[in-house]
């Protein structure tokens, strides 16, 4: 198999005062013809990097000062601005992780595909028109012609991300890059679009360098990986002997913090009581008015739930199901159409907020975005104390409670004088849940909360959300799109679609035996089946 | 459970002493520090009153010699540096004493006009059923043309600083209100506010704690320019004759004054108008070069 990368030795330099010296160190990777490499990592650990190297497109700060990289034998580190665009999109070409973004808005989908051929070909506008819809077949889109002449908000993410595949491989390259493609599209959609890689990969004979720091993903459609830490390649090889028998340490380490899709057996609930209960949930909401036509959105309809004291209840399901929806009526970040939302059997639902504000101690939520869920211009301490210190605490009482619950997430008490941008994720996250400890809640609610973190980092936290839950007999709610992470820590699953809950029961016996369609495709699109371990057993 | 290691961000160190090295700061600042004390000390400068006038000393040259008769009918030589008005007034007193005016217009219509239009804007983007009336009303006083309702405003009352300044600040207010609103709109919904929600922190200490910090910045950077274009209105008002009364030493009311023997003596209209421009470019290139790094989506990013 002839290589159609190779790249030896690639060190790219940092721009003086950043966090370390070389953004990637003494990088050697090979794809052959037809062959799907996957470099994966965490966050910081230069396979973007090293993409946007082969690419040609880095910033002007960030240089490559030693090693080559060869596409089909040619050097590309010497390789002037000019070559270097026509090699652009002819020989290799790139796809991304938004493909709304990447794509242009206000140009059509044709004319963008197009445009490549355009730049590099001699064709005539009919032959070019021709060429792109030949390839928007390939790609498998519905209906061709009418996508050509779509502009891309008229496509869904999935359609996107085929159309972007399709702009990439018009011209056949050699060389396909895809960085992160599928990371932010649902589960089911992603099964497809690998599907796609997979099946061009095998027709035309391209080189894939799959960019991915999912190891579902690379259990799917890699042949070899490349495991990068840090900006080195820790270690490289077949798939198989990378995922099954993995070398070095931190391999071994990453593989390891992958949640297994196989629930672990959970201590059986006592017969504790429902702590919090909804009934009938319902949140529509209208757009449009004076002058628009109505437009009504049902974002969740007759959500019923239970949680019992003590209890997880997770509930999974994709983009637009409501499952956040229901997070922010449960937390009243937002006010519910219609139906019941009960702590303790005192519905709160409509309660103003004038009620309902004493009673907010009772629910405490933990965000997705860790570097967006703390005030910048607060210290740690002020943003722990805030609610204690609203519900009547005294602040010196709160200030000691906080070094507890500090101490309790894993983080010495030094952090109370602190801001957040000194701590990194996955520490961000613990003081959010440390923060929504402090008026010790009946219910917590975790939105997305590890959805943002590295798989590593992932783990400790899901490790101690079920901590603070066994130990507060907290009844969790934890809502996330991730089945792994739900199989994993949930004693029960609620399944939603569009809106409406589909399935719910224990979490042994919905990934035992799923009865709705939909549950059953959400678990046949989860990509890497037999990979992965128990997090908190 | 062990700690994670530290973070692995490098954090960038603060340039504080930066701030004023930049010549996009540091001159105007400068210039308008000097402004600012001409204007406290206009009578120690080799000024005389302003308002008195002498028909013998009519549409005098700059440079020239003449004498100034004071009160109990003693007269002093006197250099008219910048000559003198139609009205032989001393142009040079009246320029020095309409930086008074000039800097109290400005200051003061960028503060009264930041403070209402901070509070509503924080009220429109806020409270939700109030937005949309708020903004219609708002849209509105932006349809008027500044000037026409400035003037409209200072006719409702006597002319004076306090009803020229209401009338100036007046149009500006909507200017700010679309700014803060649109500022807010986009903080309510960080999650730190929403955690803050759950907190059960009252509204009005949320708006003040964790969403005014971040207007801050950007309405340092508008209030700049609605000081410059205070100044110009004033300007503008006193020479169309709607603004202060034409005795006040305002420069918009000197050039007033010398419009009609411009083309004999331009030394009317010169010098006030050295004046405005500058203190109106000074203080746009302060407000440019802070919105440049005040601004983070302006910032150099590696």
């Amino acid at each position: 198999m002839a290589d159609v990368l190779a790249v030896d030795r690639l060190t790219v330099a940092l721009p003086p005062g950043s966090d370390r010296d070389h953004a990637v160190e003494d990088v050697s990777l090979k794809v052959g013809a037809g062959e799907i490499v996957c470099v994966v990592g965490e966050s910081g650990s230069g396979k973007s990097v090293t993409a946007f190297t082969v690419m040609g497109l880095l910033p002007r700060e960030v240089k490559p000062v030693g090693g080559s990289i060869l596409l089909e034998g040619e050097e590309l580190l010497s390789a002037t601005p000019r070559r270097m665009r026509e090699l652009r999109g002819a020989r290799m070409a790139m796809i991304f992780q938004e493909p709304m973004t990447a794509l242009n808005p206000v140009k059509t989908i044709g004319d963008q595909i197009e445009e490549t051929l355009t730049v590099h070909t001699n064709m005539s506008s009919a032959e070019r028109r021709a060429r792109a819809l030949e390839t928007v077949e390939a790609v498998h889109l519905p209906d061709p012609q009418r996508i050509l002449n779509a502009y891309p908000h008229q496509l869904s993410g999935g359609q996107r991300q085929r159309a972007m595949i399709a702009g990439a491989l018009v011209l056949d390259p050699a060389l396909l890059i895809a960085d992160e493609p599928t990371t932010a599209l649902d589960v089911t959609t992603q099964a497809q679009i690998l599907k796609l890689v997979a099946e061009l990969r095998a027709r035309r004979g391209t080189g894939v360098l799959f960019i991915t720091h999912d190891f579902g993903v690379v259990a799917e459609i890699a042949h070899r990986v490349v495991v990068m830490q840090k900006g080195r390649v820790v270690e490289q090889g077949p798939a198989d002997d990378v995922l099954n028998r993995p070398q070095h340490s931190y391999t071994q380490m990453l593989i390891g913090a992958v949640p297994s899709l196989t629930p672990p057996a959970r201590a059986p609930l006592d017969a504790s009581p429902v702590v919090l209960q909804t009934k009938n949930l319902c949140k529509t909401y209208a757009s449009g008015g004076l002058f628009q036509k109505k437009h009504v959105t049902r974002a969740a309809q007759n959500v019923t739930i239970d949680v019992r004291r003590g209890e997880t209840v997770g509930i999974v399901g994709e983009s637009g199901s409501g499952k956040s929806t229901v997070a922010r009526c449960v937390a009243r970040l937002i006010d519910p159409t219609s139906g019941e939302i009960a702590i303790d059997g005192v519905d709160y639902a409509k309660a103003s907020e004038r009620v309902l504000r004493p009673q907010r101690k009772r629910m405490q939520i933990v965000f997705q975005d860790p570097y967006r869920s703390l005030n910048p211009r607060r210290t740690v301490a002020r943003s722990l104390i805030e609610a204690p210190v609203n519900f009547g605490m005294g602040e010196q009482a709160a200030l000691s409670r906080a070094r507890d619950l500090l101490a309790l997430v894993g983080l010495s008490p030094s952090a109370l004088d602190r801001y957040p941008h000194q701590f990194s994720g996955g520490q961000r996250q613990r003081i959010c849940i440390a923060r929504a400890l402090m008026v010790e809640p009946e219910v917590l609610i975790a939105d997305e909360a590890v959805s943002a973190l590295d798989v590593s980092v992932q783990a400790q936290v899901l490790k101690l959300l079920d901590d603070v839950r066994a130990r507060f007999h907290l009844a969790l709610l934890f809502i996330t799109h991730d089945l792994r992470v739900a199989a994993q820590i949930c004693d029960r699953i609620v399944v939603m679609q569009k809106g409406t809950v589909v399935e719910q029961g224990a979490t042994a016996e919905i990934f035992a035996a799923p009865q709705h369609p939909y549950t059953k495709a959400l678990f046949a699109a989860a990509p890497g089946k037999h990979i992965g371990s128990k997090v908190t057993a | 459970m062990s700690a994670e290691p530290a973070p692995s961000i490098a954090i960038a160190p603060k340039r504080k002493s930066a701030f004023l090295s930049e010549p996009a700061i540091l001159i105007p600042s400068v210039v308008l520090g000097l402004l600012v004390l001409v204007a406290l000390f206009a009578p120690f400068l080799g000024t005389i009153d302003p308002t008195q006038f002498d028909p013998t000393l009519r549409n005098k040259l700059p440079g020239h010699v003449g004498t100034v008769r004071a009160l109990d009918g003693t007269e002093t030589p006197f250099v008219y540096r910048m000559g003198t008005d139609n009205l032989g007034r001393d142009i040079y007193s009246r320029v020095i004493y309409g930086t008074r005016i000039s800097l109290i217009v400005g200051a003061l219509v960028a503060l009264v006009s930041t403070i209402l239009g901070l509070t509503i804007g924080l009220v429109a983007g806020y409270v939700r059923w109030l937005d949309g009336f708020v903004m219609r009303i708002m849209d509105g006083l932006m349809a008027i043309p500044p000037i026409l309702l400035a003037i409209a405003l200072v006719s409702l009352s006597r002319a004076g600083l306090v009803a020229v300044i209401i009338a100036i600040a007046v149009p500006d207010i909507p200017r700010v209100v679309r700014l803060v609103r649109a500022v807010v709109l986009s903080i309510r919904e960080e999650p730190y506010v929403e955690a803050a929600i759950t907190a059960g922190t009252p509204t009005p200490t949320l708006l003040v704690r964790h969403i005014l910090p971040n207007c801050i910045a950007p309405l340092i950077v508008q209030a700049t320019f609605v000081c410059a274009s205070a100044i110009l209105v004033e300007s503008i008002l006193s020479f169309l004759g709607v603004g202060l009364p034409p005795e006040e030493p305002s420069w918009g009311n000197i050039m007033a004054a010398g419009r009609q023997y411009f083309r004999i003596f331009p030394h009317n209209i010169l010098f006030p108008g050295i004046f405005i421009a500058a203190t109106v470019l000074c203080v746009n290139v302060l407000g440019d070069a802070l919105r440049d790094r005040l601004d983070p989506k302006l910032r150099k990013r590696v």
